[in-house]
């Protein structure tokens, strides 16, 4: 479904142009979790953000193919380019106390998509948007509906921003370090919430994180990307149980064991 | 409440200020307790008194009721350049800083080079070639003031084109005009309150003072600028006069300062 070959992008807004995604390629599979790991600046959110058309064309250049059904989304008009974003391919960003609008309501905020993609009254926008903040869990759709964003917590922000990010029924999730934000239990709900989603509604997820564990209990594929490049890919086990790269190995043995821990004390 | 009020004091008494002076201009469009340009000859400089609470002018005319009038007169030439001004700043503020770019430099230097002038000056030129008037001295003032609106909101867009939730916007494939006028418009609106504040002073004192130098509204409409360079002939027989139109203007000026200073505070 989504097919990313030999994506470059180069910043050209000094004097020599300055490379920080390197042939980029990755295939996501409909109804498919993906994950993206590597330390920060290794080009990864870069990677995600073209992918969502959200890179400014000027000062960027970006060589490569993005095909989603077959159409390039590098090169198509911005017109076309507008009518995937938020209705096929959508972005749920890192930090959720700056993601949502501060002097717009919850309820007007996640019925936008639908808003901007579809003829739907105000009264079946509502309806809808009700219907999916019940799906993420929310407790008291209601009441959220007609709350602004300084009254929710960073986890109900998170999860009204995937409710926003779904209501369309998209094909790709992004989810640019979503957890990164949250302390750990609301952490652990998100990432269920999230495989909760893909079950149910078949929704592809590219997921990036350098959270190693994490990616290891969601994903079913792995990308692990450093300085720019993929260094390593293939599935979850086989990456994190027989590593080739000396860099993946490294990164693996990062991962704080608890055991160990316990064991030492 | 009390509470609210001990922590901006400002805000509050200059909305009292404001609303009061807005409730005369209001009362002197429909009622004013004589003809604002009735002559009584027999009043000529009248003192203060029972009859005339502001005394009479050289013509026998009622200062309250001009006063009044004249508050009214001001307000709405105050508000309309306001309103040309934040009309046009908005957009041209909204598309420089959205887009940015060759159109935003251009633009830019336009900006730069009409606020050198002195707007005095301009407002001149302005109205030696449209004439005077009420109607020509507003979009004279109006069009001084799209320069400083213009670069307020432009950098107002600026500080919201980045933010994550207009980024998010985008990604839903909110269009460039949905995103400037339904998105990041709203998130404008404490900087915009308070200019428009500031700017309706501004207004004020450039009306005024363009009606003192005779080349704003004509006679026989009051207004306040007019009545004061009136005033200023009789300055030591009647000093009244004078007394009570700068005071009108004072309390405007003063009332709305406060106002905006509190909104500012309140942001």
């Amino acid at each position: 479904m989504l097919d990313v070959i030999d994506l470059n992008i180069e910043f050209h807004d000094h004097l020599t142009p300055e490379t920080v995604v390197y042939d980029f390629d990755l295939h996501l599979e409909e109804g498919e979790i993906v994950g993206i790991v590597g330390e920060s600046g290794s080009g990864k959110s870069m990677s995600a953000l073209a992918i969502a058309g959200l890179l400014s064309r000027k000062q960027m250049k970006k060589r490569g193919k993005i095909l989603f059904d077959g159409v390039d989304l590098l090169t198509c008009s911005r017109n076309v380019l507008r009518k995937y974003q938020g209705n096929d391919i959508c972005m749920v960003f890192q930090e959720p106390m700056t993601s949502l609008n501060p002097v717009k309501r919850i309820g007007w905020q996640v019925g936008e998509s639908l808003r901007i993609h579809t003829s739907l009254t105000e009264d079946e926008i509502r309806e809808k948007v009700l219907k999916i903040l019940k799906d993420v869990e929310l407790d008291d759709p209601e009441g959220v509906y007609d709350k602004y964003p300084h009254e929710l917590s960073g986890g109900m922000r998170q999860r009204v921003m995937i409710a926003a990010a779904l209501v369309c029924d998209p094909k790709i999730l992004i989810a640019d370090e979503p957890t990164t934000a949250l302390d750990v239990t609301v952490q652990a709900q998100i990432i269920r919430l999230l495989k909760h989603i893909n079950k149910k509604r078949g929704t592809a997820i590219l997921f990036i994180s350098h959270d190693l564990s994490v990616v290891r209990k969601l994903c079913s594929r792995v990308l692990v990307m450093y300085q720019g490049r993929i260094v390593e890919s293939g599935e979850v086990n086989e990456v994190f149980d027989s590593p080739k790269k000396e860099y993946t190995k490294r990164l693996i043995s990062a991962i704080p064991k608890m055991e160990k821990l316990e064991y030492e004390r | 409440m009390k509470a609210r009020f001990m922590k901006n004091k400002r805000l509050y008494i200059g909305a009292v200020i404001s609303a009061v002076m807005v409730l005369f201009a209001v009362t002197g469009m429909f009622f004013t307790p004589y003809d604002p340009n009735a002559m009584d000859t027999s009043a000529k400089l009248a003192g203060i008194s029972l009859k005339h609470l502001m005394g009479c002018d050289n013509f026998g005319r009622d200062i309250l009721s001009r006063v009044l009038s004249g508050l009214g007169t001001t307000m709405l030439v105050a508000l309309g350049t306001v309103f040309i001004g934040i009309f046009f700043g908005t957009l041209i503020g909204a598309f420089t800083g959205y887009y940015g770019g060759v159109a935003d430099e251009i633009l830019m230097r336009f900006n730069d080079a009409v606020l050198a002038f002195p707007s005095l000056l301009l407002a001149l030129v302005f109205i030696s070639v449209m004439g005077s008037g009420k109607l020509n001295v507003t979009i004279a003032l109006g069009i001084l003031f799209i320069p400083s609106y213009a670069r307020i909101m432009r950098g107002e867009f600026l500080r919201c084109k980045n933010l994550d939730y207009v980024r998010s916007a985008r990604l839903m494939g909110a269009s460039d005009i949905r995103i400037m006028f339904v998105h990041i418009l709203p998130n404008t609106l404490q900087v915009m309150l308070s200019t428009i504040a500031i700017g309706f002073n501004n207004a004020v004192l450039a009306e005024a003072s363009m009606s003192y130098l005779g080349i704003g509204v004509q006679p026989p409409d009051s207004s306040l600028g007019r009545m004061l360079s009136e005033a200023q002939s009789y300055l030591f027989i009647r000093p009244g006069y004078a007394i009570c139109t700068g005071t009108a203007i004072a309390l405007l000026i003063l009332g709305f300062a406060m106002l905006s200073e509190g909104l500012e505070k309140n942001a």
